[in-house]
């Protein structure tokens, strides 16, 4: 188990890159903590395959470097890093028994075999494949390919880290809840070091302790799932993390006040020296809707059984707001915004605020 | 799913039928009939029986040749299929390298049998060839003509030369369709260069090294061109496989019967061990 250090790291898959938009990882420089349970969240083609495959040795970054425990590991092999990854289309080794693909890290590591004998035995139970270990593992399911797959970075308990790589994708929804229980709980019992790649939030908040949020090649924000929703460091956290995402407007600027368009927003505090283009977010839990604030068209109730999320239109944009099972929802309907829920952005990225006035 | 019966679909076939019947149902069926009687010129023939069939079983001459056949595709079969493994293994996966490899590949491949034999028969000449005379030059007594060790080195050889390529496509094609994943799997589960070559390269190979061990035996079993053109079966009768002794029965001695009576059984035996190795080779990827 290791901390990671990854230390400015940039990575482009073509030779010579220019351009920015050359690089499949523009720059990522973080800390992984050791025994952490990180989360790497964002859309597909964002890198995050590419992040996993450098931390591995898979993939040598075009510049920066990883350190494990402060070591530069930047140069060394796959093997010698000693990782575990779990990658996103399952391999098996189809000629060798469901037991054999999930002893194969042991015995090519030397493992005695009483001791691989043990853990495979350990892990057949998790991922529930028992009665099939003498099988061979051509011609399973797909989901039993992927359990196998999950399996086998698993057995050795003395690696550094282990890396998911959307590691249950074909895997139904109830069994998918049971291995990620399963997850968190072999990570409390032996401290890994884990990072979980995922495009699905719940996933990612339901696993992690922390959360690393990238978009187009860049990390937008590392946080804890609350920090992520209360503060999304970048309006594209917004959008991405929650359901329906943040709604973000543009907006200007006055003192501890902002205005969209006709309207005046009261700020819980002035924004420290917001320049470029302005906008104002704030998800629509925050959005409180009733006869008080300032008048929106109703479009659309969409009612999703814990609430309601009520789609409205304000000075001629989407909003949209939460609203509780049996909250009412009045014939001239206005908006108003907790102060506490609304952030300012410059440029897609969010500025604090200053003292307030 | 709804099929449509149309009989006269049927006519589709008849182009390709009527091929097959010309070229190789007929000209089976006139063997067959020369091989169950027997002639004295003039067109005159007689009822004979399983004569010749016995007479050809039961001669020296006909198993000898066949031991040689037995022995000639084993010895190429062990070569060129771990040597064909072995160099497309180590060819280029992109780059330049590919198109290169590939055109090199090929180029025994599209050379005319008779004229591989031809190179190779002066190749090895001691007098004018350049490996007959650079070997005697440096102190090996090697000459194809007198020496039957030398005749089978040449026709082994040769055949290598002309036939691993195939096993190299074969098998380079098989590798290609590897994706990278499996190669990024074995090195984080810490497999060895021999482990990837037995769990996931040999596995990807088993369709096409079928084909090409089939391919190879059957060409092998049947071979002619070449060391007819280089040894003409000689010296002695060394390197006469069956198919020369074939050769030799009909054309040369002019004895139809026992020819035709051996094409069959030839083409018996090429037919038996082409369904035993299939069998074989499927049950075995059937098991695993
Ligand atoms: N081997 C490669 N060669 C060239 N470009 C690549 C290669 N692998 C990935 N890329 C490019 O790098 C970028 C990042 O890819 P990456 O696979 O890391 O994304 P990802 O976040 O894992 O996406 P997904 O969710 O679809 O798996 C993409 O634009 C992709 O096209
Ligand atoms: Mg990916």
């Amino acid at each position: 188990m290791a901390r990671i250090d990854i230390d400015h790291i940039r990575h482009a898959y073509g030779p010579n890159p220019k351009a920015p938009k050359d690089y499949a990882l523009k720059e990522v420089h973080h800390t992984f903590e050791d025994g952490g349970a990180y989360a790497l969240l964002g859309p597909s083609g964002c890198g995050k395959t590419t992040l996993l495959n450098i931390m591995s040795g898979l993939v040598e970054p075009s510049e920066g470097r990883i350190l494990f425990d402060g070591r530069d590991v930047t140069r060394l092999s796959t093997q010698e890093r000693n990782i575990a990854q779990v990658f996103q289309f399952p391999v098996i080794y189809d000629t060798m028994t469901v037991y054999d693909n999930l002893a194969f890290p042991l015995r090519n590591r030397g493992v005695p075999e009483a001791e691989v004998d043990r853990k495979v035995r350990e892990i057949i139970a998790m991922i529930d494949l028992e009665k099939w270990s003498r099988r061979k593992a051509r011609g399973l399911t797909a989901d039993q390919k992927q359990k196998i797959s999950l399996g086998r970075g698993l057995v050795r308990s003395d690696v550094n880290a282990i890396l998911f790589d959307e590691p249950l994708t074909v895997i139904d929804p109830h069994m998918k809840w049971q291995l990620r229980s399963q997850l968190k709980q072999l990570h409390r019992r032996f401290g890994y070091t884990m990072i979980y790649v995922t495009h699905d939030q719940t996933e990612a908040l339901s696993f992690a302790d922390k959360v690393v949020v990238m978009f187009e090649g860049e990390t937008v924000q590392i946080g804890t799932p609350a920090e992520l929703f209360e503060r999304p460091r970048h309006t594209f956290v917004g959008y991405f993390i929650g359901s329906p995402g943040m709604n973000v407007m543009p907006a200007a600027i006055d003192g501890t006040s902002a205005r969209v368009g006709s309207q005046v927003i009261a700020l819980p505090g002035r924004p420290a020296a917001p320049s470029g283009s302005i906008e104002l977010g704030i998800r629509p839990e925050f959005v409180r809707l009733g006869r008080e604030g300032m008048p929106v068209t109703i479009e659309k109730i969409e009612d999703v059984g814990r609430h309601r999320i009520v789609r409205t239109r304000l000075e001629g944009r989407d909003l949209a707001a939460i609203v509780p099972e049996d909250g009412d929802i009045p014939a001239d309907p206005r908006v108003a915004f907790d102060p506490a829920g609304i952030n300012i952005y410059a440029d897609s990225w969010r500025v604090d605020y200053g003292s307030a006035a | 799913m709804n099929k449509t019966w149309n009989n006269r679909a049927w006519f589709m076939v008849l182009p390709v039928l009527l091929l097959v019947a010309f070229s190789a149902v007929i000209p089976l069926m006139t063997v067959v009939n020369y091989s169950v009687q027997d002639t004295f010129g003039n067109n005159q023939f007689f009822w004979a029986g399983a004569e010749w069939f016995e007479e050809m079983l039961t001669s020296d001459r006909f198993w000898l040749a066949m031991g040689r056949n037995l022995i000639f595709s084993f010895i190429i079969l062990v070569i060129e299929i771990p040597l064909g493994i072995f160099i497309a293994l180590n060819m280029p996966r992109k780059g330049w390298g590919v198109p290169v490899c590939l055109v090199l590949m090929a180029l025994p491949l599209l050379i005319p049998w008779n004229v591989v034999g031809t190179i190779w028969q002066v190749f090895g000449r001691v007098d004018i060839g350049l490996l007959g005379y650079v070997a005697n030059a440096l102190g090996f007594d090697y000459n194809y003509v007198n020496d039957p060790f030398d005749a089978w080195v040449t026709v082994i050889v040769m055949d290598v030369w002309h036939w691993t390529s195939l096993v190299v496509l074969l098998c380079y094609a098989g590798l290609v369709s590897i994706p990278d994943a499996y190669y990024q799997a074995a090195k984080i589960d810490g497999a060895s260069r021999w482990a990837v070559f037995r769990y996931i390269q040999l596995p990807k190979m088993n369709r096409v090294l079928l084909i090409a061990v089939l391919l190879r035996f059957m060409d092998s079993f049947m071979i002619y061109t070449e060391p007819f053109v280089v040894t003409g079966g000689g010296p002695g009768n060394s390197t006469t496989f069956l198919s020369i002794d074939l050769v030799k029965m009909a054309i040369g001695q002019f004895d139809l019967g026992p020819a035709a009576a051996m094409s069959i059984i030839y083409f018996l035996i090429i037919l038996l061990m082409s369904w035993i190795f299939y069998t074989v080779m499927t049950n075995y990827d059937a098991e695993k």
